[in-house]
């Protein structure tokens, strides 16, 4: 029996630490079967906002509920049926791989027969079969990430919460991640994960929301965010010299935005100045379509956090 | 709105519910407890050996009888008592504190069913379940040695256990408070080794000042050993209420004071 609500509804989701506001009324529904990308720079309040899903933190106000069930009064039952990876690994040190899992599964009270079952089937799932034996210590950060989406799975969850799974990790690690992930998405699951890496939430996310200063300034799909906050092409500008940048403002060619020595111009009309750029084979651009990280850095700013 | 302002602060102060889980919070640390058995029994086994045959006869060749029991006997009950408080002492406070901060293997367990109730339930069973390892196999060794020889001294494997409790709890409670390892040296310094000199382990509680017995009474070690001593011994048995009482409060206490900062600790 499937509740019709979504997986996640929060209402004026708010949480202080001793005063310090870390998530200021947040309203999310993540949708059954869908993966949601919780997107924003560090400190944003991503972790805040996930610990509140999972019940380590609890609420300082709002409404909250996942899976039907009220958080944190039902969280024994909520975790039941969710699975976690959080941002810092915390495998159990004092044990091997298969392990890690076995006393994990007995967490959930799963009986050994069928945990063992899961365990042969998650480590060839992250391909560590051959790591059974292997002590956490002796594992490379991309393998204890990869255990750590096992270990997520042992209880075969409904609700999958992945802190910055992929952060830190080489490009081999991320794109089998972003495979088994989309193989979990399609078997039925709900994922909901945070990033720093805007591409990783473009390829993955069905929709997304952007956090900055422990609120959501955007929400959508991706293709609708990029659509709402930016003009669909950027001409980025190496160096651009003071007059081609006179020109630009007096043409009204598009909204200018300059960092370091790059000028960016936001436009609708791309086509029109490319081929004005063409002419002065002296300066190097790149024309290419707005993508999320556009949207990220116009809406949290290019200013450096912590 | 759920999330009036205080309510959870209630729900903090609430009284500890664990549930099964506590069990495999207790198979875990039993299961890495196995993994290194050997190195472990050894040193249960081969500590009070040193003690006895080396205090007990050394000292025993000058002492002759102490509370009417010969040395080696006297010197082994009252070891058995120490044995659970130190060994439950130590895993309460230094292990837990590694697994709860360096480890952060409650983070883990926090990210399933379990709550922090049952980790502190489940750990403070551990806690007691090394201290009746610990003192049943220095009974084993007294017996070997023939310190001990009644069949009386069986009713101790229970003792042990609480009084394994007794001291859990406190070292839980330690534990949570602690923010380095520093603090369990204070707390070895300043409770458990005044206790296992002036509890009645070496000698009689009887023979020390009118004012220091005062203090001395109201200790947990001195009921564990006051308990545990004529149960090993075989002989007959007194006050074993108001023992068995002091230290259940000891370990009730201790658990729900632990439960409280833990849960506040674990929980943000
Ligand atoms: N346990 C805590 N106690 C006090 N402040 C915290 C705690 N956890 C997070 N914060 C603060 O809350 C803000 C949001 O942090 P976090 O949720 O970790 O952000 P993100 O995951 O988006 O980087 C930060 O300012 C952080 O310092
Ligand atoms: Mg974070």
């Amino acid at each position: 029996m499937h509740s019709p609500d979504p997986v996640i509804l929060a209402r004026g989701l708010c949480k202080n630490f001793n005063g310090l506001a870390a998530v200021r009324g947040i309203d999310l529904d993540v949708r059954r079967g869908v993966c949601f990308g919780l997107l924003g720079p560090n400190g944003a309040g991503k972790t805040t906002t996930l610990k509140m899903f999972l019940g380590q933190c609890h609420k300082s106000g709002g409404e909250l509920r996942v899976l039907g069930m009220a958080m944190p009064q039902q969280g024994r039952k909520i975790r039941r049926r969710m699975g976690v990876v959080p941002q810092a690994d915390n495998l159990d040190p004092d044990f091997t791989v298969y392990e890690n899992l076995l006393v994990y599964a007995s967490y959930f009270g799963i009986a050994r027969p069928l945990a063992r079952e899961r365990i042969d089937e998650l480590l060839d799932f992250v391909g560590l079969s051959d790591r059974a034996a292997t002590h956490i210590g002796e594992l490379s950060g991309g393998m204890k990430r990869r255990l750590s989406v096992a270990r997520a799975l042992i209880n075969d969850p409904e609700l999958l919460i992945l802190d910055e799974p992929t952060t830190g990790l080489d490009p081999q690690v991320r794109h089998l991640l972003w495979t088994r992930l989309r193989e979990l998405k399609r078997s039925g699951k709900t994922l909901l994960l945070t990033t720093h890496y805007m591409e990783e939430a473009e390829r993955l996310c069905d929709e997304l929301a952007i956090m900055d200063h422990g609120r959501i300034i955007a929400q959508g799909s991706p293709r609708a965010v990029i659509r709402q906050f930016v003009e669909p092409d950027v001409i980025e500008i190496q160096g651009c010299p003071p007059p081609l940048h006179a020109g630009l403002t007096a043409a009204n060619a598009g909204r200018l935005e300059i960092f370091g020595e790059t000028t960016y111009v936001y436009t609708a009309d791309a086509q029109a100045l490319a081929l004005c750029l063409k002419q002065s084979p002296e300066i190097s651009y790149l024309h290419r379509p707005a993508n999320l990280e556009d949207v990220f850095l116009k809406l949290t700013g290019r200013d450096l956090r912590e | 709105m759920i999330g009036r302002k205080g309510a959870f602060h209630d729900l903090s102060w609430r009284l500890p519910a664990p549930g099964g889980g506590a069990l495999a919070v207790w198979r875990r640390n039993l299961l890495v407890w196995r993994k290194m058995m050997g190195a472990s029994l050894l040193f249960n086994f081969g500590e009070p050996l040193i003690y006895l045959v080396g205090l007990g006869y050394g000292l025993g060749m000058f002492i002759g009888e102490m509370g009417g029991l010969p040395y080696r006997t006297f010197l082994a009950t009252g070891l058995l008592a120490s044995s659970s408080m130190t060994t439950a002492s130590m895993e309460g406070s230094y292990s837990v504190y590694t697994r709860m901060v360096p480890q952060q293997t409650y983070d883990g367990m926090l990210a399933t069913p379990l709550e922090v109730d049952d980790i502190v339930a489940g750990e403070m069973m551990w806690c007691a379940t090394k201290g009746l390892i610990s003192s049943a196999a220095i009974l084993l060794v007294a017996v070997l040695l023939g310190a001990i020889d009644s069949w009386q001294a069986l009713w101790c494997l229970p003792a042990f256990m609480l009084v394994g409790l007794c001291f859990a709890g406190p070292a839980l409670l330690v534990a949570s408070l602690a923010r380095s390892w520093d603090i369990f040296a204070y707390y070895v310094t300043l409770a458990i080794t005044p206790m296992f000199i002036f509890c009645g382990v070496f000698y009689p509680t009887s023979s020390l000042p009118g004012g220091v017995q005062d203090v001395v009474g109201i200790l947990p070690l001195t009921h564990a050993v006051a308990l545990i001593r004529p149960l090993a011994a075989g002989l007959p048995l007194d006050h074993v209420a108001l023992h068995v009482a002091v230290l259940s409060a000891y370990a009730l206490l201790g658990f729900y004071l632990a439960a409280v900062l833990t849960r506040r600790r674990l929980i943000a």
